[in-house]
């Protein structure tokens, strides 16, 4: 009923072909944009903002670039912390060495650095494959803790090895408040996720997920693997870098090497496998799921009354946490995104399922 | 079919789950329905509009729970006491919440921004318990108005109130920790002058916590002319084969270890494991605790660190036992009280309460604000007097802190572990300050230029 395609012909290719064809979904989608960018400013508070917004925002970003890679190029990697921490660093360096460039380009550059990176450590791909690819990137992920770790250059010189920065200032503004730094993660997020939506469903994104689905015969039909899975990796790295300069310099506002370690490579990838492989929504349903449900188990004793121990809180969460994932996965397999869909074809027919 | 299958195993195995976990968890904050009657006036609800509310970030599992419970556990019970015994401070009742961080620094953010706008006033003020996380906050909180006791943790350059006027490492930096442990090597071998030519290792946990003294140390090594080898230990701490490795190979005169949690049982485990002579390891603070030897058992004997206070019971911890253990309000074990990390804890609580007590001579008795309790800590005056009153005679020792100066003092004596307790094995050992101030200067000059703020807040 809410989802009734009867009476939409498409009657151009351009129609046929566009981003969300179901009239339904556009309004939807707007919706969406409307809740974010007016409804949640005016009724947020300062918490939800900083613990859970923004970090969601920031890590959706960077689930749906590593769903480029995983999802859509079928090449496993665990390397993400280290791409985000790449970006990171990059931006940083260009900022206190360059310090008239615009942030924002900053962090660009630092999207730049860690697709350099990206392509040069997925080179491995073209050789290995599945699981083991999965494994040269964990080697990524080492290489880039010891760097930022132990050589200096990389941090300023700091004695401690972690790096404060003051809030961005982009043409006379200033994100301090966490309303404006809520704002320019949700443009970042927007902006990102249609460039992205649009290669998935363009000529580039179609050679990915011909890659993936069969490597011999996508080359066979004239695609050509080396361009294929590098593109894939620079163009997730580039995701994943621009979101690592964000978490930096938007989120934590002074990091350690440690914040970027191989924790936070697992939970982007678990993002992308609750959320939904192959899937845009997925990616950021997943960074919700991940980021979120913690943060709710944790608190959810406080709000009912019950008085509990914080270790024993602690303890509950990681359980009921790891429980929730395998049964949604073993519900499932296909992760959020695929229940959303469910859900939508099951709109469809409601409230008459015949 | 399945569907319903896998709810009724989910619904029989998340109550075991809890019913186990709630087994082997020796930490009751004894807020359970039980000891309700008991917990009146003790346990004050955050909402209450006449309370003081003091956050706690706190550390109760991962693998630094060994030292973070009793150092929560601590905290709390004087917390409580103070509720307990003297009704408040000057009738404001003190009410806390515990927020878990599992020593992770996102994990203490988000714990930061969910209490610090808790209670009728907000925190009064933050002790984050993680020198990552201080790194952190301390960004944080001049925008917030709240400060930061880092007692004995931390930025060492943040003793200077005039570029960190919200920060207050009181009891001492790593750079005076480590320079009294120098100064130690130095009284042993007969005067600095003789550690020409010796070779000290540093084995430090890789995190901001363990890369602090590096800076001065080096400083040390290059004026006295002594090797350093600072050979890092990754997070957690319980793989460090290849740094005693080195440490054989390299045979060190000394080593000192820089770690928390597992981190340092497991390195006093190692170095008997490669025979290297424990009454040559020297710890910091926080590598000087029950838990830290226990674990190593008879071959931490000889082993000594420095220390903020060691083991031990004064009137305090009396109180302590009758007014909340006896009553099974206790934040942990009965054994536990008197500890060395539950010390310590009693000596940041009692830091906390002093100075909200010294901020209510200026601004009146009721729940203050973050910002009126920095006027008390950095007007904080600590006297012998005061120490008596508070029952803590031989355990803390006077000081008095000014804007210039957000440490109080730079003395510490070393402990050794005796293989049933630690007991002190040095007398007061003072920091260097010509040593340390022009260190301090010129990092905090160096952070106020970078973060384009005034080196002169004292002035104003």
């Amino acid at each position: 009923m809410f989802y009734r395609e009867a009476g939409q012909f498409k009657t151009s290719y351009k129609a046929d072909q566009a981003v969300f064809p179901i009239f339904q979904d556009k309004i939807f989608v707007a919706i969406w944009l409307f809740i974010g960018f007016v409804v949640v400013p005016m009724l947020a508070s300062e918490y939800m903002f900083r613990a859970i917004f923004i970090p969601v925002i920031i890590m959706a970003l960077a689930a749906i670039g590593l769903n480029l890679l995983v999802g859509y190029c079928g090449q496993v990697s665990l390397g993400s912390g280290a791409f985000m921490a790449v970006g990171a660093y990059a931006a940083y360096n260009f900022m206190i060495r360059v310090p008239e460039l615009n942030p924002l380009i900053c962090f660009l550059l630092g999207g730049l650095s860690a697709t350099v990176v990206g392509v040069i450590f997925g080179i491995p791909s073209l050789r290995i494959k599945g699981f083991y690819l999965a494994v040269a990137t964990l080697a990524l992920q080492f290489f880039t803790d010891w760097t930022f770790s132990r050589i200096d250059w990389f941090t300023n010189y700091t004695p401690s090895g972690s790096i404060a920065v003051q809030p961005i200032e982009v043409l006379g503004v200033v994100f301090d408040s966490p309303i404006r730094k809520y704002f320019l993660c949700l443009v970042f997020l927007v902006i990102f996720t249609i460039i992205g939506k649009n290669i998935v469903r363009g000529r580039i994104g179609r050679a990915w997920m011909a890659t993936r689905d069969m490597d011999v015969a996508a080359e066979i039909i004239g695609i050509r693997p080396v361009y294929a899975k590098l593109s894939a990796f620079a163009v997730s790295s580039f995701f994943i870098g621009v979101a690592g300069a964000l978490w930096a310099f938007v989120h934590l506002g002074s990091w350690e090497p440690l914040a970027f370690d191989i924790n936070l490579s697992f939970s982007i990838l678990f993002m992308v496998i609750i959320g939904g492989l192959g899937s845009i929504v997925g990616g950021m349903l997943g960074a919700a799921f991940i980021t979120l449900l913690p943060l709710f188990l944790n608190q959810l004793p406080v709000w009912l009354g019950i008085n509990i121990s914080t270790a024993m809180i602690s303890h509950l969460e990681f359980m009921i946490f790891g429980a929730l994932i395998i049964f949604f996965l073993a519900v499932e397999p296909l992760g959020l995104a695929r229940i959303w869909q469910i859900t939508k074809e099951k709109l469809r027919l409601w409230p008459f399922p015949h | 079919m399945n569907h319903s299958l896998l709810f009724r195993a989910l619904l029989i195995c998340v109550p075991l789950a809890i019913g186990g976990c709630g087994q082997d968890s020796g930490t009751d904050t004894g807020t359970s329905t039980g000891n309700q009657s008991n917990a009146e006036g003790v346990i004050v609800d955050v909402s209450d509009p006449n309370a003081q509310f003091v956050p706690v970030l706190s550390y109760r599992t991962g693998a630094y729970a060994p030292n973070g419970t009793p150092v929560a556990n601590g905290f709390t019970d004087y917390l409580k006491l103070i509720n307990a015994r003297d009704g408040g401070i000057n009738g404001v009742k003190i009410s806390f919440e515990e927020c878990e961080t599992g020593y992770s620094t996102s994990r203490s953010i988000e714990c930061y921004e969910r209490l610090k706008g808790q209670g009728p006033t907000g925190a009064a003020v933050f002790n984050p318990m993680s020198t990552g996380a201080t790194f952190a906050i301390t960004e944080k909180a001049p925008v917030d108005k709240i400060p930061l006791i880092t007692m004995g943790y931390g930025r060492s350059e943040s003793r200077n109130g005039g570029v960190f006027p919200w920060n207050f490492p009181i009891y001492g930096t790593y750079w005076t920790a480590a320079d009294i442990l120098i100064t130690h090597l130095g009284n042993i071998n007969g005067g600095l002058n003789n550690l020409k030519g010796k070779k000290i290792a540093l084995v430090y946990h890789d995190s901001p916590f363990g890369k602090e003294p590096i800076p001065l140390l080096e400083k040390r090594a290059s004026m006295l002319g002594f090797e350093l080898l600072s050979i890092p230990v990754t997070h957690p701490g319980v793989e460090q084969k290849s740094a005693w490795t080195m440490i054989r190979k390299e045979q060190p005169d000394y080593v000192l270890l820089w770690g928390w949690g597992v981190m340092n049982s497991t390195a006093i485990k190692e170095a008997t494991g490669v025979r290297y002579p424990r009454d040559q390891m020297y710890g910091i603070w926080w590598a000087g605790s029950e838990p830290d030897v226990r674990p190593a058992a008879a071959d931490a004997v000889g082993y000594q660190a420095i220390s903020m206070v060691s083991s031990g019971q004064a009137q305090v911890h009396k109180d302590i036992l009758s007014y909340l253990y006896d009553k099974g309000l206790g934040s942990g074990e009965r054994e536990g009280v008197g500890e060395v990390l539950y010390n310590v804890a009693i000596i940041n609580a009692a830091l906390v309460v002093e100075s909200i007590r010294t901020a209510q001579s200026k601004y009146g008795d009721k729940p203050l604000t973050g910002e009126e309790v920095r006027w008390g800590i950095e007007n904080l005056d600590i006297t012998e007097e005061t120490i008596e009153k508070l029952g803590l005679t031989g355990y803390m020792y006077p000081l008095s802190l000014s804007c210039s100066d957000h440490e109080g003092k730079r003395a510490a004596r070393l402990h050794r572990w005796n293989g049933e307790s630690w007991e002190y094995s040095t007398d007061w050992i003072t920091a260097d300050d010509s040593v340390i101030q022009p260190m301090v200067r010129s990092a905090s000059d160096t952070y106020a230029k970078e973060a384009g703020i005034p080196t002169n807040a004292c002035d104003s």
